[in-house]
Order: structure tokens, then C-alpha cells, then sequence
């Protein structure tokens, strides 16, 4: 079992979460975060610019089975990408999943999820 | 000269100039020029209230841009209504009625000194129906949340007030206007049903058609981000409302006592239908239901306040909720998309109240109805209501798509898809409305 998070941009979490669904990847977690990176995004308030350090984007959480981290990783980077890439599009993070446990049945392991 | 010495002065010259008027004009009635001052400032309230009602419904991404389009209404039509639109509205009429137009009203030049025969100075009452003008298009938002540049919507208002709000307002409620002289008493539209939330309404409508839906609707959730400012806005709205019906008979006496009256019943007797309408449906009144049904008491009274009593303000109030209810039962089966209602609630609501009143109208008019048209019966009066209605929407409707389309190839109106989805507080504005979100 794989724990997969994603942080991508904000806008395109509707773009991601469609084709997830579309891959019948349908059981995700949802997180507004903020960060930085590499990514400057000037903001100006009363005519004076002001640079944000920490950036608003969206955390994906996705546990799943070992087939289906190929597929759910893909999908991810050909939907979150603006164009040919741009600095800011962020990453997407594969751990190995020790355990998983249905809280309503108890059940644990790969059918759990 | 120390500033105090020029207000002093300022103060003199304000004092003396309307001992100097006495003579000739109409008096100053203090008690009624008191009250149009707060009708007045109350109708300018109701503008936050709407932006806040309206705030709280769209997604957390459009907060800010949604107040916005209410408060550009406040900024661009208070610097356009004294231009230009206070003489298009109430100046005589010109173009053969058409519209109302007189040089000396530019800037409101020619009133400067004006006491009006109801005992109020005129830039009350200019400025009171400047307050109406304002709202207006505020309302049309409604219809086309979320997916609206702000340029485009800049350029909409500042076309629909010229071309739309000043015609139908003239034709209304200027003592030569069309509507004004239908019939023994004319047309019944005691404080904006037709002008204000009939030609709204449909404005947004037509709008919403001509945009299209927003991204992902109707099969995306877009759930309202704060019912509590949504709250707040509809209580904001009925504490102004009494500002605008009751301000609305230009006088301080029981023609104002009545307004306010029912207005207050009609907006209760609504908010009690619509939670009940969902208890018995769904099993669940809600806070959004609270509020549609205050707004629907609110609208379906406007056009009737002058002319029924408490009982028929009740009914009303109920029909409307009723109406709206289904309204937006038949959107929802239909799919266009009037994100919020502004047709559902205004469009719908202004219909019912202004073809509605003329079954509760009260004995005293009828009679003297009948004393100028002897023979004057509801069938007569409900000719008249309807005539006014279909010409306002029509009208609304054709002018509403040709400055879309106007606007649309001038300066863009509908924003580009990824300014949508990413929302337009951060793409036009560069703000959000939340700071939880970016811990800096």
C-alpha cells in the first residue's frame, strides 16, 4: 500500500479531483496549506508590491494499493501541469503505507482501502 | 481664513439662502425632510446588505469579487446618477417620452435652491432615487456570479443605468411618464416593483442566458462558503427596506406609517412560508430559506405598499415565497444558471407583487379611482398592471442583450476559464477574502 500526497495548485484541484474520479481513483482527502518553494507571487496592497513567503495551495491525500500508484501519480502530474510545466505546479510525495484499517468494520490491509 | 471661518461662513450662506426662497416656493417640512434623510441613508445600506447577502452565497474564491459588484454599483452610479441620470429620469420628457431629459438637472445644478410642493429640498429626493439607482443593477449580480470581469461589469451597469433603469424610472414615476398616466390612476407600482425588481429580475435572466452557465454546473456542488453573512445581509436588507418603501411616499405622515406596516408583515408573513415549505418538504428549515423568504416577503410588497393592508400583505408575502420557491424548483429542472437566484427571487417576486396587489387594493382607492373613471374595476386596474409588466420585461430583456453583446466585444465580459476556476478574488482583484488561508 502506497500513502500518496499531492500539493498542486489551487486552481487546478476541480481539473485533478475530475480525472481522479474519471480513473475511479475516488477515495481522496482534501487540505487547503500554504508554503513556499521557488514559486514569487507579487501581491500589491495600496499601490505598494508585497511578496507573500507563503503561498496557498491544495494537499491531495490518497491512500492506495500498490497497482493503482502508477496510475493515480499519472494522472495527477497530466492534470495539475499549466502547460509545458511552470515553477509552482509542486510535487507529489510516495511513502510506503504500513497499515490501513476500516474504522466501520474493522477490517485492515489492501481491502480496507 | 481658518477652516472654521469658512464653515462659519459656509453655514451663513447654507442659512440664509432658503430665507430668501420662502417667499416664492413651497415651505421646508423638517418633519418630512428628516425622514426622506433616512430613508435615504437607509436604502444606501441596503447596498452592503445585498453585497453581504450575496457574499455569502458564492464559493470561498469569489467573496470579495462578488461584494465588489455591489459596491461598484455605489461608486460608479453615485458619480453617474448626478451627472446625467437624475435628468434622464426626472427631467420633462423628451424624445417623445421616450425619456426625460433637462440641461439645468447636469449635475443637479438647477435644483440647488428647490423646495419640492411635498415640503422636501430636492437633492433629498434626487439623492433618494439616486439610492434606488444604485441598487438596481446591484441586484442583477445575482444572476451572474462568479464567472463576470470587472471591467465588463463596470462598463454593463454604467450602459444598463443609461439605457435601462433611467427610461424605465421615467416612465414610472415622472409625473409625464407613460406608465404613470395609464388608466383612472395609473399604473400601481408604489416603490420600484416594476422598475426595480421586475427589470432586474429579468435583466438577470437574460444575462445568465447569454453567459452560460459556470464551469461545472449543474453537476459540481457550489455550495454557498458563509450562510452567516448571507444572514446579516438579509436582516441589513429588511431594516433598509423600510427606508425604501416607506421613504417612497415622500412624506412623513399614515400614507408612511401604512408603507411601513406592511412591509414589515410581508417580509414575516414570506420568511415563515419559505421555512415552512421546506419543513414539510425536506424536513429541515434553513438558514438560506430564512433569508430567501424575507427577501421574497420584501420584493412581492414593494410595487403594493401604497395600496393594501395588512391582511392582503400577508397573503402576498405567502404567494411570493410560494412563487419563488418554484421558480427555483423549475431553474434547477431547467438549467440555465441564475447562480443566486436574482430572477428567481426579484424577477418572480415583482411579477407577483405587481399583478398580485390588485386584488388588495384598498376601498378608499377604488373610490377615487372610480370618481376619475367611473366604471374602474380590478379587471380594468389588472389590464393596466400587466401592460406594465410585459413592457418592462420586454423592454429590460431586449436592452439587457444588446449591451451583454455590446459589452462582451468591447471589453470582454465573461472571464476566461481558468480565472474562474482559480476565482476571481485573486485573479482580478489579487486579494482573498479569508487571511486563514495564507499564514503570513
Amino acid at each position: 500500500m502506497k500513502l500518496i500526497t499531492a500539493i498542486i495548485p489551487e486552481e487546478k484541484l476541480d481539473e485533478v479531483r475530475e480525472a481522479l474520479i474519471e480513473a475511479e481513483i475516488e477515495r481522496i482527502t482534501v487540505l487547503r496549506v500554504s508554503g513556499h518553494g521557488r514559486q514569487q507571487e507579487i501581491v500589491v496592497q495600496r499601490g505598494k508590491k508585497v511578496v507573500p513567503n507563503l503561498i496557498p495551495k491544495v494537499q491531495i491525500t490518497i491512500a492506495c494499493n500498490d497497482a493503482f500508484e502508477d496510475i493515480t501519480v499519472d494522472t495527477i502530474i497530466r492534470t495539475a501541469r499549466h502547460g509545458g510545466g511552470e515553477v509552482g505546479d509542486g510535487k507529489i510525495f510516495v511513502q510506503d503505507l504500513k497499515e490501513c484499517i476500516r474504522i466501520r468494520t474493522g477490517e485492515r490491509g489492501g481491502q480496507a482501502i | 481664513m481658518t477652516w472654521k471661518r469658512i464653515l462659519s461662513l459656509v453655514l451663513v450662506l447654507g442659512a440664509g439662502l432658503p430665507l430668501g426662497a420662502q417667499g416664492t416656493g413651497p415651505v421646508n417640512d423638517s418633519g418630512a425632510t428628516a425622514w426622506m434623510l433616512t430613508s435615504t441613508t437607509l436604502v444606501l445600506l441596503m447596498v452592503p446588505g445585498l453585497a453581504m447577502f450575496y457574499g455569502g452565497l458564492v464559493r470561498t474564491k469569489n467573496v470579495l469579487g462578488t461584494m465588489m459588484h455591489s459596491f461598484a454599483a455605489m461608486a460608479v452610479v453615485g458619480v453617474l446618477w448626478t451627472v446625467v441620470g437624475y435628468s434622464l429620469s426626472f427631467g420633462p420628457n423628451a424624445l417623445g417620452g421616450l425619456i426625460g431629459w433637462s440641461r439645468g438637472l447636469v449635475l443637479l445644478r438647477s435644483i440647488d435652491h428647490t423646495i419640492l410642493p411635498a415640503g422636501v429640498p430636492e437633492y433629498a429626493f434626487a439623492m433618494f432615487q439616486g439610492k434606488f439607482a444604485i441598487i438596481t443593477p446591484a441586484l442583477i449580480a445575482g444572476a451572474v456570479a462568479e464567472r463576470i470581469s470587472f471591467r465588463g461589469w463596470v462598463a454593463f451597469i454604467t450602459l444598463w443605468v443609461l439605457f435601462v433603469y433611467c427610461p424605465l424610472c421615467h416612465w414610472v414615476w415622472a409625473p409625464d411618464g407613460y406608465f404613470f398616466n395609464l388608466g383612472a390612476k395609473g399604473a400601481i407600482d408604489f416603490a420600484g416593483g416594476t422598475v426595480v425588481h421586475i427589470s432586474s429580475g429579468a435583466a438577470g435572466l437574460a444575462l445568465a442566458l447569454f453567459l452560460g452557465v459556470r464551469h461545472g454546473y449543474p453537476k459540481t456542488a457550489m455550495a454557498p462558503n458563509n450562510l452567516t453573512f448571507t444572514l446579516i445581509g438579509a436582516g441589513l436588507l429588511w431594516v433598509g427596506w423600510f427606508g425604501f418603501n416607506a421613504g417612497s411616499s415622500i412624506a412623513s405622515n399614515l400614507e408612511t406609517a401604512r408603507a411601513l406596516t406592511v412591509t414589515q408583515v410581508a417580509a414575516a408573513s414570506g420568511a415563515l412560508t419559505w421555512v415552512l415549505i421546506e419543513t414539510i418538504r425536506d424536513d429541515k428549515p434553513t438558514s438560506l430559506g430564512m433569508a430567501s423568504g424575507i427577501l421574497a416577503g420584501l420584493v412581492v410588497i414593494t410595487p403594493a405598499a401604497g395600496v393594501v393592508q395588512v391582511g392582503g400583505a400577508i397573503v402576498l408575502g405567502a404567494i411570493a415565497a410560494c412563487a419563488c420557491f418554484g421558480m427555483i424548483l423549475l431553474k434547477n429542472r431547467l438549467g440555465y444558471d441564475d447562480s443566486l437566484d436574482a430572477f428567481g427571487i426579484h424577477g418572480t417576486g415583482g411579477i407577483v407583487g405587481a399583478l398580485g396587489l390588485t386584488f388588495f387594493i384598498r376601498d378608499s382607492w377604488w373610490a377615487e379611482a372610480a370618481a376619475k373613471s367611473p366604471g374602474w374595476g380590478i379587471l380594468s386596474q389588472l389590464k393596466v398592471q400587466a401592460f406594465a409588466v410585459g413592457a418592462t420585461i420586454l423592454f429590460s430583456v431586449c436592452m439587457t442583450l444588446l449591451i451583454a453583446f455590446l459589452v462582451e466585444k468591447l471589453v470582454g465580459f465573461r472571464v476566461a476559464e481558468s480565472v474562474e476556476k482559480t476565482g476571481l478574488d485573486h485573479e482580478i482583484h489579487g486579494e482573498r477574502a479569508y487571511g486563514l488561508n495564507n499564514l503570513n
